[in-house]
């Protein structure tokens, strides 16, 4: 596992991948970024809570790539229990007949190549649950 | 003095779309001189002038234009608020009138932009040879496309979206009338950077950009200036009869930006930060969403038109599906949104749009519209809204002097 690094902070790796956020401790709002300070309340106290892993597709849209015969993805808003949570629809066809609104989906994990060192950066994204 | 209304004395918009022989401060000036001119007044009139350019926020594009029309030693506030760039110079010019620093002042946006592809600030991540974690959320690469979009397309599609899942309603079809109605007032607007009627099919049979917003659905980037000059009521009643005729009551300005809710740092929530500049502006007018003979709203995409006709409560909430199936917002309908085609067929040059828009509105109240006039126009709404977020409502009335 040395030889892996999460994409964003927010993504914990391991047997069991999931998104941690950054929550306000007087007012319970969740933030995916370093705070300097809670955006709804000023409070200034954070404590780092597990989001849950499964949802439902709140928004999404497919891309059309700029670079001819690249596949087109599909960034969506998924309410992983409560909370919002921005990622990519992924293992899937990427049309309208197999993204729709309200479908449930559960988090993933997405490799994006590894570095000179042989690090492999992983990322997040959202596959349909059967 | 701070409760008086104020007016609209002089407006103008240059035509958009590709002025390759024009540069930023040809555009203004001749927006700016010609608005000028419209009220019959000149630069030494003027207490403030206010200008936006958001391609070139850091050059002072205020500067740039007074070297060239007029050096008056007057203060001048370069702004810039992302597409609410042209609304925010205007409500600047008139908090300094209502703050009594002067009686007279000039808003101008500009924008060059006709080829310069979808716009949208992907999170930049400076690329290295090994894995490094940077920026707010420690990200080792940029994130566009890899965590969702940062991209407008992405987003307003996101935008109209969300409102289906939450009302339902709405198809692919559905946003692609919408755009098929602001296309075909365009074919009246000899102002508009694209004036082609274009059918269902051609509009949804176009390059899919962002699913459900093909190419045709989307604001056109273009080249464009918009200048308006605004005067206190006490000092319009020292001018002509024709000036005070032509004058356009300005019954509320409004500017808002967003206020916190759950997801709204997830995806931008251009809904709740409308909904209250509408608010507050029907206040102010002490009008009604009823009461408006024309509207011109922030169609930067087919979706977010959708969205807007909810947030300006031109229709029930939840509502505005059937609002635009009844035919509400077309040229003959109840509400005409758009009669000026639109940022989808009229242009979208950034820091302009937010004065055009109110341009569009005065040339109606002013019943100088020609082909498109909307008969006896008495009331009218622009909206605007830049990502990030600011949104500017204007409420205008025919003057009654
Ligand atoms: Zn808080």
């Amino acid at each position: 596992m040395s030889n892996q690094i999460p994409l964003v902070e927010y993504l914990v790796l391991g047997d069991a991948p999931h998104l941690v956020a950054n929550e306000c401790t007087a007012c319970g709002a969740r933030y995916f970024d370093r705070r300097n300070a809670c955006a709804s309340c000023f409070g200034t106290s954070f404590a780092s809570v597990d989001i849950a892993t499964e949802g439902e597709v709140r928004a999404f849209t497919i891309v059309t790539p700029w670079m001819p015969g690249t596949a087109p993805y599909v960034p969506a808003v998924v309410d992983c229990g409560g909370t919002s949570v921005r990622g990519n629809v992924v293992n899937t066809t990427p049309d309208a007949e197999h993204i729709t609104l309200g479908m449930k989906v559960r988090l993933t994990t997405v490799p994006f190549g590894a570095d000179t060192a042989g690090t492999e950066a992983i990322g997040y994204g959202f596959e349909p649950i059967n | 003095m701070a409760n008086e209304d104020l007016w609209i004395l002089g407006i103008n918009m240059t035509k958009f779309g590709k002025h390759p022989d024009k540069d930023v401060v040809d555009l203004a000036a001749e927006a700016a001189m010609a608005a000028l001119a419209d009220g019959g007044v000149t630069m030494a009139d003027m207490g403030v002038l206010a200008a936006g350019n958001l391609m070139g926020a850091a050059a002072g594009v205020g500067q740039q234009l007074q070297k060239q029309i007029g050096q008056t030693g007057i203060p001048v506030f370069n702004v810039a608020n992302a597409c609410a760039t042209g609304a925010t110079a205007i409500r600047t010019v008139i908090m300094a009138i209502k703050a009594g620093e002067c009686e007279m002042g000039l808003a101008v946006g500009v924008e060059k932009l006709s080829g310069a592809g979808m716009l949208g600030a992907g999170m930049g991540v400076a690329a290295s040879d090994t894995w490094t974690p940077s920026g707010r959320f420690g990200a080792v690469s940029s994130l566009e496309g890899k965590t969702g979009t940062d991209m407008m397309p992405g987003v307003f599609a996101q935008v109209g979206m969300e409102y289906g899942h939450k009302y339902g309603g709405t198809s692919f079809e559905l946003f692609a009338r919408i755009s098929e109605k602001n296309h075909r007032n365009s074919t009246l607007n000899p102002l508009a950077a694209i004036q082609k009627d274009m059918s269902l099919e051609q509009i949804m049979n176009e390059p899919m950009i962002a699913y459900p917003n093909t190419r045709a659905m989307c604001s056109a980037n273009s080249d464009g200036a918009a200048a308006a000059v605004i005067v206190s009521g006490e000092k319009l009643r020292t001018l002509s009869a024709e000036q005070q005729k032509r004058a356009v009551k300005i019954s509320a300005s409004v500017l808002t930006s967003d206020p916190y809710e759950e997801g709204c740092q997830i995806l931008p929530n251009v809904n709740t930060l409308t909904r209250m500049a509408a608010k507050q502006a029907y206040e102010l007018a002490g009008i009604g969403p009823e009461d408006l003979d024309l509207v011109e709203l922030h169609d930067c995409f087919a979706t977010a038109e959708l969205v807007h006709y909810d947030n300006l409560m031109l229709c029930p909430e939840g509502g505005a599906v059937d609002f635009f199936n009844s035919g509400a917002t077309w040229r003959d309908g109840s509400t005409p949104v758009n009669v000026s085609g639109g940022l989808e067929s009229k242009g979208h040059p950034i820091a302009a749009t937010g004065i055009a828009n109110i341009w569009e509105i005065c040339h109606h109240l002013r019943g100088e519209a020609g082909p498109r006039q909307i008969e006896g126009a008495k009331v009218g709404l622009a909206h605007v809204i830049g990502l990030g977020s600011a949104c500017g409502v204007h409420i205008l009335e025919k003057s009654g002097l």
